[in-house]
């Protein structure tokens, strides 16, 4: 176990390298120059080629991405936000707290509302009930997040005054965006939840327990539920890191000031350092997110050692696991 | 002895007869038999012939421009003038949103084209060669799949510009790990099963064995993906301009149409519905065809 830890931790190294790689990329092909950025309209080409040199930017590509990786590893600096002047690293350490709460609470509805559905339509495989489940949880998935998130909004905010449209001031500002960000994930929770509850309840163990005599619920509550949980809480843990990168579009849309939404207004204001250094802060806290999540996952379940290292994907341990069975 | 001919002998030869007729049975045929029987996947599949037809011939069914501004019609509630109401600028929405569905349509199939070329055939490369050159493509896509896919996009948009190319290579980049990953499965599963080996075994040159063996056993699977991810594109496409990041002004994409309704969400909710609805409409008639695709090609997959 200890020598698969170290493993992972150095795996992770040159992936981290390999985002910072894309990252500088990205920051090469800015338009506009950050001298001028930085130094406004009014200053003269003297004092722009002075800052040039400054900052570095007369120097050749790679002592550039060296001095780049070199500011990041020592001092921490993603690089200093043009609107602000302060660094990104402070701008955006508040937000990915808030970010992260609403995506906590977001993954623990959806995951709640998921697995009963799950657990539902595999109790009821082939029957009206199970293809009701099925279409509506694909219904969810067709449905842009910002599309229900504007129903919501509509419904709770606009028409019965009970929620706030906007912001998080009050504890009641947080109900929407979880809302929203959880009911996007149901539609894969209820697919996984229902294969792989099907898939324990037709094991050998399940049907020793039939004949033993042990009552039907029994049976879904201690032995199946449990051992179909595992991917499930596997996909729960995956989606945790990447929901709180990806929640832009609702944070925008809900006026919420975490990660996503210092993006997109970034991104409006032409704030390039702040874009790009707040992606590479968010891409590292999420792969180290990952990294912990398979790590607890391989000590839970010491089966999935070898499929998450040599597939490397984190879907892969169930489609081997169904190509098996078929 | 003569030949019997009793009603029922005459019968069972009539059925005989029939019997002779060569049986067309080629897995595209079997695939498409079992796709046939499904009733939600024929709808969704309905659902994209009418899309597709909505978007050719777009010109004929708008009765308005998409661009043109009738300043004595603003901000008018649907009607028989106007069957989507009209926007802030006197524009018409319903014919906004047939050309959309133009727009929408062909940029998702650029994007799923794109991404399908760069991220998939890295995945089918790596699946057919393995070894080094397996773990080398995997391990960028990691990286690549490090970064959350609608950040990815949008950091691209933002570093090109708004624009349809830049929107196309944005989705491309973002979802070249995915794609891969899915590629390369594919791939996978049919480079172990017993009639590749056996092909290897009698010495097929490999040129043929891709084209001949693999591609083909392989692409049922690739069209499900292929198909499912149209209906990404277009909801990453459409979310991208609804926060101003991705497409321009005054493209009628069902995104940016939603974002020039932001503001009048309480006062005129229906500038918002119906290209909501058509996004609604459109994914999920993508995901239904998929599903109906996923039984029909692999029912292992169910």
């Amino acid at each position: 176990m200890f020598k698969y830890i170290i493993k992972r931790i150095l795996y992770l190294i040159p992936i981290l390298f390999g985002v910072t790689i894309i990252i500088f990329a990205l920051k090469t092909f800015t338009p506009g120059d950050p001298a001028r950025q930085i130094l406004g309209n009014s200053a003269s080409e003297e004092q722009v080629q002075e800052k040039r040199e400054e900052l570095g930017l007369n120097d050749p590509v790679v002592t550039q991405y060296f001095h780049y990786i070199k500011d990041i590893v020592t001092k921490g600096d993603f690089g200093d936000s043009y609107r602000t002047g302060k660094p990104v690293l402070q701008e955006i350490l508040p937000r990915l707290a808030t970010s992260a709460k609403i995506t906590l609470g977001a993954v623990i509805m959806g995951a709640l509302i998921g697995v009963l559905l799950g657990i539902i339509s595999a109790l009821k495989k082939y029957t009206v009930v199970d293809s009701g489940v099925l279409v509506v949880s694909m219904f969810f998935q067709s449905v842009p997040e910002f599309v229900i998130a504007l129903v919501l909004i509509m419904v709770f905010a606009v028409n019965l005054h009970i929620l706030p449209a906007n912001g998080i001031d009050t504890w009641q500002g947080y109900i929407m965006p979880m809302l929203c960000i959880g009911l996007a994930s149901v539609a894969s929770y209820t697919r996984i939840t229902r294969s792989s509850m099907l898939e324990v309840l037709g094991e050998d163990y399940i049907r020793t327990a039939r004949a033993k005599g042990q009552s039907e619920k029994n049976i879904t509550q201690h032995h199946a539920l449990r051992n179909a949980m595992i991917p499930v809480a596997q996909s729960v843990g995956t989606s945790l890191g990447n929901s709180i990168g990806g929640g832009m579009v609702l944070e925008t849309v809900f006026g919420v000031p975490g990660v996503g939404k210092y993006i997109v207004d970034a991104i409006t204001q032409r704030n390039y350092p702040s874009v790009l250094g707040g992606a590479l802060i968010i891409a590292m806290v999420l792969t180290i997110i990952n990294l912990l999540v398979d790590i607890s996952f391989v000590m839970i379940d010491p089966r999935l050692k070898t499929t998450i290292i040599s597939g490397g994907a984190k879907k892969t341990p169930r489609k081997q696991k169904s190509l098996k069975a078929a | 002895m003569a030949k019997m001919h009793t009603p029922a002998m005459e019968k069972i030869e009539k059925r005989n007869a029939k019997r002779k007729k060569p049986v067309k049975s080629t897995p595209a045929y079997e695939s498409w038999k079992r796709f046939k029987r499904n009733p939600t996947a024929l709808l969704g599949l309905a659902v994209v012939c009418i899309l597709i037809l909505i978007a050719i011939f777009a010109p004929l069914i708008a009765p308005y421009g998409y661009q043109t501004q009738d300043y004595s019609a603003m901000m008018q509630a649907p009607s028989s003038a106007h069957f989507f109401g009209t926007d802030q600028f006197g524009r018409d929405i319903f014919s906004r949103v047939i050309y959309g569905a133009r727009y929408s349509l062909i940029i998702a199939l650029f994007c799923t084209i794109a991404a399908f070329f760069s991220g998939g055939l890295l995945g089918i490369i790596a699946g057919y060669c393995g070894g080094i050159v397996d773990t080398l493509i995997m391990r960028v896509m990691d990286i690549f799949q490090s970064i959350p896919m609608i950040m990815m996009a949008m950091c691209i948009v933002a570093v090109l510009g708004n624009g349809i190319p830049q929107l196309v290579a944005a989705i491309m980049f973002a979802s070249m790990p995915t794609m891969a990953r899915n590629n390369r499965a594919a791939i996978l599963r049919v480079r172990g099963s017993d009639y590749i080996e056996s092909s290897e075994a009698i010495g097929v040159n490999q040129v043929q064995m891709i084209i001949k063996h693999m591609i083909p056993n392989a692409v049922g699977v690739m069209i499900i993906y292929f198909v499912g991810f149209l209906a990404v594109s277009i909801m990453m496409m459409s979310s991208m301009s609804y926060i101003g990041v991705g497409l321009a002004a005054p493209t009628p994409e069902w995104g940016l149409i939603l974002n020039d309704g932001k503001a009048y969400l309480t006062s005129a909710p229906y500038m918002m519905l119906f290209p909501a609805m058509m996004i609604m409409i459109t994914c999920f008639a993508f995901n239904l065809m998929g599903d109906g695709l996923r039984d029909a090609f692999d029912p292992r997959l169910k």
